[in-house]
């Protein structure tokens, strides 16, 4: 079995090696994804064994990268687009939105639109402002879009190839907090489909959803609440756009109670479209009102402060006990 | 190099206020030498021209007619631009690919592609979806200047295949307006062009306004020489005269397929009309302005070339604007047949790979349809 102890980061690499291997239409562009690797490093080596023609260093201009690559899809390619980081993939917002995410509707279904856009997302890392935002729900919110997000180095590996092979474009999260934490990451057997929630731990009392960076989080507080005696099922959505919510159904008609973390703000978030679906679906199961541990609805904070913004153990476990409570 | 120097200020003599541009035939209708350029069209090939550009008007006003009928939403003229349209289409070889913006009803025209394909979009029916790989015709894009990006993108494709380098190379053909010069995604496009010396012309139709702005609040300096500052020639045309902008174009086009990079066009020209049926061009232009350029029209100065070449007559005249008709009536017959979409349609072609949200949508909405008596309410 070829199972390997792999980061995050690596994990990718090794994805996208993999995707390019099999694919020559496959490319990658960004900026500075070529001799230095991405500012992550996670295209590390591939110029090197690609070629430039195929690990594309691009000008600094994120419009001009997202429109050249839908420009290359129209001839064929399967453009990965880098963003150097979340706050950045702003000035290409027209492109994605307006341009990628309605080519292939626009067309009738004539032009496929095969582009990865990947977006180092979250904060966590003490970066300065526009380093740590997370922007998904903007693009989840787009029709033609699809959006996902990585949580840990399996499916690192093999949602970015998955991710590569679709037809759609698909905005890709990846943790940036999680880069460089390991785990065993089979390279044999395809885990499962990629616009699918998966239950990464089982439990009986209550259910918390996540995904990317925070589901480390959750199954963090899952194991704290089991020392209280509590069991907490843990759901890694994986899948934002569109939303698997029916693991989550599940599961809540099993416990009743319903917390949804994500560092992104609460306003019209990703937590905000569950909230409301596990309302419609499983009125008459919820013991209590769905709870959100979110980012608040400031700017990213200047990072001294950042741990305050982000959810951590404590506050997830204090919405579960609010659960509980009512 | 004295010859060509006077030759050059030859050429670049004009009256005063006129820009120097590449000219081949004056507003009169004579034809002039320019150093660099020429053309060497057989008389078929000239009277073809003329066919061309008095169909394409036939066409335009056919549209703002069935617009102001109520039959298109919106319709964005090209009066006053045929030349510059023809000029570019026909300078196209047929393995290459243009992108244009809302308005290159001429250019697809000369690429022998129904000129119903952008009917869909103004009278509602689509979103304007045609297969671009088919035709080498991309869709027309609203969002002013995103396909410069995406034409320069394809053309970087193109190189990347190994497509470039001789005659039989590919290169794409960009359109857009004096407006969309201003945009950051057209800039954006000049610098991944330059960077990657892809195989493309950027062809900038500068109408004089964008909307009601003038190119002035658009520039301080001609539009071609922005070029420069890209690292790759700019060149302006007179884009009124079909055998300058065809000279120019393809010229262009030929270098890029060669592997020598881009090129910067500016045909410089002038929209006749409105820039959609939407506007009202006598708000901000003065009618002493238009009679102006009305002394330029594209078609009248071919018109009267022709005629001192003793290449047309009363009965061929009078076969181009039975021919024009004859095509314009049959356009109006078709559009009028348009049928509506399915309303159910809009849920088509979201995405490749489906969605069960969407389907679930889908299925709600065709639920809901059917329960009017009936069914379609």
């Amino acid at each position: 079995m070829a199972t390997e102890t792999l980061t995050l980061a690596k994990a990718l690499n090794t994805g996208l090696r993999k995707a390019m291997e099999d694919d020559p239409k496959v490319v990658l562009m960004g900026e500075d994804i070529g001799k230095l690797g991405g500012v992550f490093r996670i295209t590390d080596a591939l110029q090197k064994d690609f070629g430039e023609d195929r690990v594309i260093d691009t000008p600094l201009a994120e419009s001009g990268i997202v429109g050249t690559a839908i420009g290359l899809a129209i001839r064929g390619y399967r453009p990965v687009v880098e963003i150097q980081f979340d706050g950045f993939v702003y000035p290409a917002y027209d492109q994605i939105v307006s341009q990628l995410a309605k080519m292939h509707y626009r067309s009738n279904g004539k032009l496929k639109m095969p582009v990865v856009i990947r977006i180092p997302f979250g904060g966590g890392i003490g970066a300065v402002e526009h380093h740590s935002e997370s922007p998904e729900a903007y693009f989840a919110h787009t029709a033609g879009l699809k959006v996902v997000a990585c949580s840990n180095p399996a499916d690192a590996y093999w949602m970015i190839q998955q991710a590569i092979q679709s037809d759609d474009p698909i905005v890709f999260m990846e943790p940036k907090r999680r880069y460089y934490e390991k785990a065993a990451v089979d390279l044999s057997v395809q885990p499962g489909p990629l616009f699918a929630s998966k239950v990464l731990r089982e439990g009986s009392d209550a259910t918390i959803v996540a995904y990317g960076p925070m589901v480390k989080v959750a199954l963090d507080a899952a194991t704290a609440a089991a020392e209280d005696g509590r069991s907490l099922e843990v759901i890694d959505l994986r899948s934002l756009s569109p939303l698997d919510l029916g693991p989550v159904f599940a599961s809540v008609r099993k416990t009743g109670r319903l917390v949804v973390v994500h560092e992104a703000s609460r306003n019209l978030g990703i937590g905000s479209e569950v909230s409301a679906r596990v309302t419609e679906e499983c009125f008459y199961s919820l013991e209590a009102p769905v709870q959100r541990v979110t980012g608040y609805d400031i700017p990213y904070p200047a990072s001294r402060v950042e741990e305050e913004f982000l959810p951590d153990l404590d506050r997830v476990l204090d919405a579960v006990d609010k659960s509980f409570g009512w | 190099m004295a010859e060509r120097a006077n030759a050059k200020a030859k050429a670049g003599r004009r009256k005063s206020g006129e820009p120097e541009f590449v000219q081949l035939l004056t507003p009169e209708g004579d034809r002039v030498d320019h150093p660099d350029y020429t053309v060497d069209f057989t008389d078929d090939e000239l009277r073809g021209l003329y066919r061309d550009l008095v169909t394409v008007r036939r066409l335009d006003a056919e549209a703002t007619a069935l617009q102001r009928q109520g039959e298109l939403g919106l319709w964005a003229g090209l009066l006053g631009q045929e030349a510059a349209q023809v000029g570019a289409g026909r300078a196209m070889r047929p393995q290459d690919m243009a992108f244009p913006t809302y308005r290159e009803h001429g250019v697809l025209y000369t690429r022998g592609i129904d000129p119903i394909m952008p009917f869909g979009l103004f009278r509602g029916v689509d979103q304007g979806g045609w297969d671009p790989n088919e035709y080498k015709f991309n869709m027309y894009t609203i969002v002013i200047g995103a396909q410069t990006l995406h034409a320069a993108g394809y053309a970087m494709g193109i190189k990347y295949d190994g497509k470039v380098g001789d005659d039989n190379g590919e290169a794409v053909i960009a359109f857009f307006g004096d407006g969309a010069s201003s945009q950051g995604d057209v800039n954006e496009s000049f610098v991944f062009a330059a960077a990657y010396n892809a195989p493309i012309v950027f062809f900038c139709q500068n109408n004089q306004y964008a909307i009601s702005e003038p190119v002035v609040r658009q520039t301080r300096v001609p539009l071609y020489q922005r070029a420069q500052g890209f690292g790759f020639p700019g060149i302006r045309v007179d884009g009124n005269d079909v055998l300058a902008v065809h000279a120019v174009t393809k010229a262009a086009m030929d270098n890029a397929r060669r592997g020598n990079g881009p090129t910067m066009i500016e045909a410089y020209t002038y929209r006749m009309g409105a820039h959609t049926t939407s506007d009202d061009p006598t708000r901000y232009r003065q009618g002493a302005e238009v009679e102006e350029w009305k002394a330029k029209d594209p078609i009248l100065r071919l018109g009267l070339y022709l005629n001192k070449r003793g290449l047309t007559d009363d009965a061929f005249l009078a076969d181009v604007e039975k021919e024009a008709g004859k095509v314009a009536v049959h356009l109006r017959e078709r559009v009028l047949a348009l049928p509506d979409p399915a309303p159910v349609s809009m849920f088509d072609n979201v995405y490749a790979g489906g969605s069960p949200l969407l389907d679930a949508q889908r299925a709600e909405f065709v639920a809901y349809e059917a329960s009017f008596e009936g069914g379609n309410h």
